[in-house]
């Protein structure tokens, strides 16, 4: 049961290439994520299923209905735009009821509704108010109010966390899911920060230079990534270039590493090892030096200079970790915690 | 998202408006004819006629005069309020007193400079007109110098007196240069606009020394002939070219902060 | 001339205050404040027989302005610059906000374009004028060989061709500052609203112009200031037949030389003015909290 159906679109601007044929599938209800560094196109993307932008070929149905013959405004689509964009000279009420009020919907059932999704946003008191009167974390709610009051079939989110400190966002975070879970509209959201796409989402495609390389579940995404790209982008990873052996990677100026190869000896592939996976001092194939040890409470993360690679492994270990600057130690994995990426 | 087309028509009106008779100004002061309406073939009489005439070239030099001397004055002073005002005070009152010459109305500053001139009984002549374009020059050269220190960084006065320099020093090395392209544009400012003026003139100049506007007047009053068709027409050259010089000005600056 | 207020940053010294502020207040007390005080205080007193002031309170200036002969002039330029204005917004607007939207370069040279003619003599462009619409002029020798008219129309020397004079002198006044309001206005803010469901025409009503309300009325009081006050225009365009408030106030300090009852109009004509400038704050700062 597809919803939002993106069919080849592509758009440029000059000689640069925003989209260069991207097709996409976005179901009914879905918490959907675009995720890629910034002129990777996916605003480009949100700005043209909103109607801002229109694209040089492609096409984009909703429900089996074209939805690039229809005018922004006639559009059954909503943005809740990265600054907000938030009506200055109308209060926090006048703002969510313009949506309403060009539907033609009669005045009781506008302030009705006014208030009903003010209360979900928890901005009941401020409705007299106008924005520049509120916080940061009150006029993203206001943002979302006036999107959703719309009761969109899709509801777009541009960088929707972005602008927030850090303990507004986590707050945010889980407003958000919440929200999408009552009012079960398809939410695509826009973000260059993978954090903020894995906690979201229940599916993200990764963007990079105007094309798709990925579209996976969050979790699949973090353990199984598709391209290098993906592997270095989503979440930190230690990256060996090699060509496939028997039984690992054979990796010039260090040697065999293990994993479970399933390509044709010679391959010239990626190995990725997430932190995480990493564990010290087992007598593993790699030796090094420690470089440096954070210590962030839950997670320590220590870097160690490794000879034959130019930057240090990482490894993240639990809670506080006995090893120190300058001591010598062993690094090896899990064959099967490795990942083999074909290059 | 694209804009009717109805908004097209008072766009191209404004300018056909704003061009059309300066066309036509322009088209007619080569005209061969005696008659300033209707063409009868290309000349360079008029240019020639214009330069013959004794009344402009008096009008011309008496106003460059004005406007050299009223333009250095209203520098020097404008300059040293800015800085004053923007730095040294917070009152609101002297503010509004250094940006009043600027909105009020012309001919009220007139009538108070006459009368004021009349009352200590100064005789009228350049040297009255000069003064009396010092007043406005004076304040739209603050009010440009004014925009460039707002977005001048402070902190570099602060560096200066930090490092031992004291606020004459730290205002001669540090913030002078720092505000010089708006000086400079307050300055060509303060020119244009004395240049340009007539109703201050008009009443602080004596009969005897009337400046390039007030001979233009008195030719406009007097009729329609071929000369002032000319004479627009090489006052229109010069400003095209000033406004087109100090634009390329301001952008060459620009690129520079 | 000090105050003694607390500097912005520090203490600065009495001596650098006094050299920065001292030459320029002084200069604005002398030829400015002063004069303006001269004049206020005329209005109270009688003119003399051959010109000049008699120093003898009266209160005869101000009840000679409510004589409807002065007080239809006062109206009446009202009227006119009123005129001149709306027209210079119903052109200028446009105009501003498509400039706004050109891609550059085009909306510099647009923006160089639109302030180039007032960057001219201000005579000279009047004086285009007068070259244009009077009896042997362009405008209607193109008639008359068109076939449209007969005999030559009376086209200057009435308030139509002064408002058009008036009109042409001051719209780059109107264009500037609404330019400035429109291209400041975040065009996320447009988007929005078409992405709510209103269509163009209700986002220019609902947001556009509300947002840009700032900018409209200050370009309103650009144009209306100068217009109202003008004498050039009315006297060499509307032929001294239809005189405006300017007009009234030169000639009694250059003609009638009744200084006193001039400096009473000139008082009445910043008294007007003096009203727009509050309104236009206020509605500023009812507008402009963003």
């Amino acid at each position: 049961m597809t919803s939002l159906h993106i069919q080849d679109v592509s758009r440029s601007f000059g000689d640069v290439t925003a989209l260069a044929g991207v097709s996409l599938e976005i179901r009914q209800g879905e918490f959907f994520a675009l995720l890629g560094p910034s002129g990777c196109g996916k605003t480009t993307l949100l700005r043209i299923l909103a109607g801002f932008e229109s694209p040089d070929g492609g096409r984009v149905t909703l429900d089996g209905a074209d939805l690039l013959a229809l005018p922004p405004h006639r559009r059954p689509v909503n943005l809740m735009f990265q600054s907000y964009a938030l009506f200055p000279h109308m209060t926090v009420a006048k703002n969510v009821a313009y949506g309403l009020e060009r539907e033609r919907l009669g005045r009781a059932e506008v302030r009705r509704r006014v208030h009903d999704v003010l209360e979900t946003v928890g901005l009941t008191a401020e409705a007299g108010r106008r924005p520049h009167r509120l916080s940061g974390g009150q006029r993203q709610r206001v943002a979302l109010a006036r999107a959703i009051v719309k009761r969109p079939r899709v509801l777009l989110l541009d960088e929707p966390l972005s602008a927030l400190d850090k303990k507004v966002r986590a707050e945010m975070q889980l407003e958000l899911k919440r929200l999408q879970n009552e009012v079960g509209i398809t939410f695509v959201v826009v973000t260059h920060d993978q954090e903020e796409a894995m906690s979201l989402a229940d599916r993200i495609a990764v963007f990079k230079e105007g094309r798709v390389e990925q579209i996976d579940a969050p979790v699949t995404l973090y353990e199984r990534p598709g391209t290098p790209f993906v592997a270095d982008f989503v979440g930190a990873n230690n990256l060996f270039t090699g060509t496939a052996g028997e039984g690992g990677v054979d990796v010039p100026g260090i040697g065999l590493l293990p994993c479970d190869a399933d390509v044709a000896p010679g391959t010239p592939v990626l190995l990725a090892v997430r932190p995480e996976k990493v564990r010290i001092g087992e007598g593993g194939r790699l030796s090094g030096v420690v470089v440096d040890v954070s210590f962030y409470g839950g997670v320590s993360h220590v870097s160690v200079g490794v000879e034959g690679r130019s930057g240090p492994v990482l490894v993240a270990t639990q809670g506080a970790t006995r090893v120190t600057s300058g001591s010598p130690v062993s690094l090896g994995w899990a064959a099967g915690d490795a990942v083999l990426i074909a290059q | 998202m694209r804009e009717s087309r109805l908004l097209h028509v008072p766009f191209w009106a404004t300018f056909v408006f704003l061009y059309a008779p300066i066309v036509v100004l322009v088209v007619y002061s080569f005209n061969a004819g005696d008659s300033p309406f209707s063409f009868e073939g290309f000349t360079f009489r008029w240019y020639g006629e214009l330069a013959g005439n004794a009344d402009i070239r008096t009008g011309l030099v008496n106003t460059l005069v004005v406007a050299a001397g009223s333009t250095v004055l209203s520098t020097v002073l404008g300059t040293l309020l800015a800085v004053g005002l923007a730095r040294h005070t917070r009152s609101r009152l002297l503010d509004a007193v250094g940006l009043l010459p600027a909105v009020l109305p012309d001919l009220v500053l007139a009538i108070g400079l006459l009368v004021f001139y009349s009352a200590i009984k100064i005789t009228l002549g350049l040297h009255s007109v000069l003064l009396a374009h010092t007043v406005f020059g004076m304040a739209f050269v603050a009010a440009v110098v004014r925009t460039r220190l707002a977005h001048a960084d402070t902190s570099l006065e602060e560096a200066s007196r930090d490092l031992g320099a004291g606020p004459l020093t730290t205002f001669a090395r540090i913030t002078l240069p720092q505000l010089a392209p708006g000086i400079a544009a307050g300055a060509l400012l303060a020119f244009t606009l004395s240049v340009d003026e007539f109703v201050i003139a008009f009443f602080t100049a004596a009969p005897t020394e009337p400046t390039l506007p007030i001979v233009i007047y008195s030719m406009v009053r007097f009729g329609v002939t071929p000369e002032i068709n000319a004479l627009a027409t090489l006052l229109l050259a010069v400003s095209f070219t000033v406004v087109i010089v100090a634009q390329r000005m301001t952008r060459l600056t620009e690129s520079f902060s | 001339m000090t105050v003694d207020s607390p500097t912005r940053r520090g203490r600065a010294p009495i001596a650098a205050r006094l050299v920065l502020l001292g030459p320029g207040l002084a200069y604005l007390a002398g030829f400015l404040l002063i004069p303006l005080a001269l004049v206020l205080s005329y209005t109270v007193f009688r003119r003399g027989r051959f010109g000049g002031v008699v120093y003898e309170a009266t209160a005869e200036n101000f009840t000679r302005l409510f004589d409807p002969l002065y007080l239809d002039v006062v109206l009446g330029s009202v009227r006119i610059a009123v005129i001149t204005t709306l027209l210079a917004l119903l052109l200028g607007y446009p105009t501003a906000y498509l400039i706004a939207r050109l891609p550059q370069p085009w909306k510099t040279i647009a923006l160089v374009a639109i302030v180039l003619p007032f960057w001219t003599n201000f005579l000279v462009r009047v004086y285009a004028w007068i070259v244009l619409l009077s009896g042997p002029g362009l405008v209607n020798s193109t008639l008359l060989d068109l076939g449209l008219i007969d005999e030559p129309l009376e086209l200057l020397y009435n308030q139509g061709t002064i408002v058009t004079g008036l009109l042409y002198s001051y719209l780059p006044l109107m264009v500037l500052p609404l330019y400035a309001a429109i291209e400041r206005l975040d065009p996320q803010l447009r988007e929005a609203s078409a992405n709510l469901g209103a269509r163009p025409m209700r986002t220019f009503v609902s947001v556009t112009l509300p947002l840009t309300m700032p900018g409209v009325l200050t370009g309103c009081l650009f144009v209306f200031v100068p217009s109202f006050g003008n004498f050039i225009i009315p006297e060499l365009l509307g032929g001294g037949r239809s005189i405006m408030v300017g007009n009234l106030i030169r000639d009694q300090f250059l003609k009638a030389r009744d200084w006193p009852f001039g400096a009473t109009l000139a008082l009445a004509l910043l008294a007007v003015l003096l009203v727009l400038l509050f309104a236009q704050a206020w509605t500023a700062r009812r507008y402009g909290r963003a």
